[in-house]
């Protein structure tokens, strides 16, 4: 008999995801697994900042609130939750998932910690000669700038904390897909090196990675593609057997939809060659994956494959890149346009004046040409908005350049209204390659910290 | 007709590559697809924003193409002082391509 199909739901797509489509899995999707993928590019060193201010933080800001929202049903149903909710500080947020267990009164919750994706230490020791993939640098030349360096583990670094008996799982940086893969290969007991069968598993990941941008979210264009109760939108789970078959679903009475549609519009999402998804697993190859509606919201995805994984794992470098002032104003009504470009001219010839006229710089009039450029017909808006954006080397810098945006109000054109301004830090991202066998995995299982192999 | 009669897109960004997909509504326009949206329709289309080189993908069991077009992203989403830094708009602009 064959044997039953294992459900994965994903409960985030993305650090500030919403949390009530996930509870709503939790609660009603009969899952084996929920997961929740928090981590974009810079997120982890922007957590890695947050860590150097306050040692007991670093990981995501919603951790608390979706464990105390998903928790109380995931322990009912026996749905363990895997996450890369850990950021740049798994440790502590492993011991922020006992504390709310307790406060709940799951005082028998454990949480696994997979530790080793931070290589911080080992490329300042060892790979400063590294080039820098897409640019002519190496690692030397931002090494005083970096913040973070972290390797996207794959599935494998998973495994050893999915054969305990850990109901919530927590990581740092792991690639998006493994999270899903790896309770596949774990439930199925799939082997390491069967790459097909790996890469049907990174497409069940792929399509799930995004939550709700496969069931209707990030999708409706009003009249061409209409989405049913797009305000109750929900997110998707997975049904995948233990040949790697896959149905994606979607729990009956939320919002959204799964369509052919929808589910193409993920599955080509960022991957560039479709016969070449690098993973750390496998690399996969989705070029002939065929998707067929066999229901309502109903989609099988059929065909994905992959070969052998590459030697390297990627790893994503954050680093220290000068500050961003950026201020904005608004002119609306007759000569709208024509006040927002005086508005402008006017800071940029101050901005020239007081010797800032050598930085990066963007002066656009949202509504007009801020986001295409002047590619479309020029025409009469009701309203601009002038943005004036300036990279700078320090924090004063970019406080002059939004003072004088601000400065607009009793020193520029008529009429401008509603001034706004920021000053940023930028953590910018670079990334190399770094051999396997230089990156080492840890589990511990809480709260006794036992350390496994 | 405009793209946006038979096809539908989605934008996602790679460092300073924009990747954009074009998905027919009904294959049977997928050779349209195939036949107009050419690499170097692409970078006409987004002079002034990526400068290219364009790759294609071509999927027809999807009825899909898939491009990724190189330095279009003015340095990257990490480094880029856009509005979009991602990017994301540029699938909804391919679609006021002209096509015959």
């Amino acid at each position: 008999m064959a044997q039953k199909a294992l459900r994965i739901g994903a409960g985030a797509g993305y650090a500030g995801d919403r949390i009530p489509p996930a509870l709503a899995l939790a609660e009603k999707g009969q899952l084996d697994y929920l997961v929740f993928e928090c981590l974009a590019e810079r997120t982890i060193a922007l957590a890695q900042l947050e860590k150097i201010q306050n040692p007991m933080r670093g990981f995501d800001p919603l951790l608390t609130a979706r464990m105390k929202a998903v928790l109380p049903a995931c322990m009912a149903q026996g749905t363990r939750i895997i996450t890369n909710m850990g950021a740049a500080n798994p440790l502590q947020a492993g011991k922020e998932v006992l504390k709310i267990a307790k406060e709940l009164g799951f005082h028998q919750l454990k949480v696994a910690v997979v530790l080793g994706d931070d290589v911080l230490a080992t490329l300042q020791a060892e790979y400063l000669s590294a080039p820098l993939m897409d640019t002519t640098q190496t690692v030397a030349d931002i090494q005083a700038l970096l913040v973070s360096a972290n390797a996207y583990l794959g599935a494998e670094a998973l495994l050893p904390a999915l054969q305990t008996d850990a109901h919530v799982i927590i990581s740092g940086r792991v690639a998006d897909p493994a999270l899903f893969l790896a309770p596949l290969m774990h439930h199925f007991q799939w082997r390491a090196d069967d790459w097909p069968l790996l890469g049907k598993g990174v497409m069940v990941g792929h399509l799930l990675e995004c939550a709700a941008q496969i069931t209707g979210g990030y999708f409706a264009d009003p009249g061409y593609k209409d989405v049913p109760n797009l305000a109750q939108l929900g997110y998707p789970l997975a049904e995948v057997s233990a040949g790697g078959d896959v149905i994606i679903t979607k729990l009956a009475d939320d919002g959204g939809c799964v369509t052919v549609q929808t589910c193409t519009e993920q599955l080509l999402y960022e991957i560039e060659d479709p016969t070449q998804y690098l993973q750390p697993d496998v690399v996969a190859d989705f070029s002939k994956v065929q998707l067929v509606q066999v229901g309502l919201d109903r989609v099988q995805a059929l065909g994905a494959s992959g070969t052998t994984r590459p030697d390297t794992l990627k790893v994503t470098l954050g680093y220290r890149d000068g500050f961003v002032g950026e201020g904005q104003m608004s002119y609306a009504g007759p000569g709208a346009k024509a006040r927002g470009q005086l508005a402008l001219d006017v800071v940029k010839a101050r901005l020239a004046d007081a010797g800032y006229g050598q930085f990066e710089a963007r002066y656009d009039l949202i509504g007009v040409n801020a986001i295409l450029g002047d590619t479309l017909p020029a025409n009469e808006p009701a309203e601009v908005r002038a943005r004036i954006a300036l990279r700078v080397g320090t924090q004063a810098q970019a406080l002059h350049v939004v003072n004088e945006v601000e400065a607009l109000y009793t020193n520029g054109p008529a009429s401008g209204g509603g001034a706004s301004k920021s000053v940023r830090e930028v953590i910018a991202v670079a990334s190399m390659l770094m051999p396997r066998s230089a990156i080492h995995t840890q589990t511990l299982l809480l709260p006794d910290s036992e350390e496994l192999a | 007709m405009l793209l946006r009669d038979i096809a539908h897109t989605r934008t996602g960004d790679k460092g300073n590559r924009s990747t954009i997909s074009v998905i027919a509504y009904d294959r049977q326009h997928f050779e349209m697809l195939e036949r107009c949206l050419t690499p170097e329709i692409m970078l006409t289309h987004f002079k002034g924003i990526a400068k290219g080189p364009v790759y294609r993908y071509s999927l027809p069991q999807l009825g899909a193409l898939n491009f990724v077009m190189h330095n279009a992203l003015v340095g990257g989403v990490t480094r880029s002082l856009a509005l979009d830094a991602h990017g994301k708009c540029l699938s909804a602009k391919l679609l006021s391509l002209e096509i015959e």
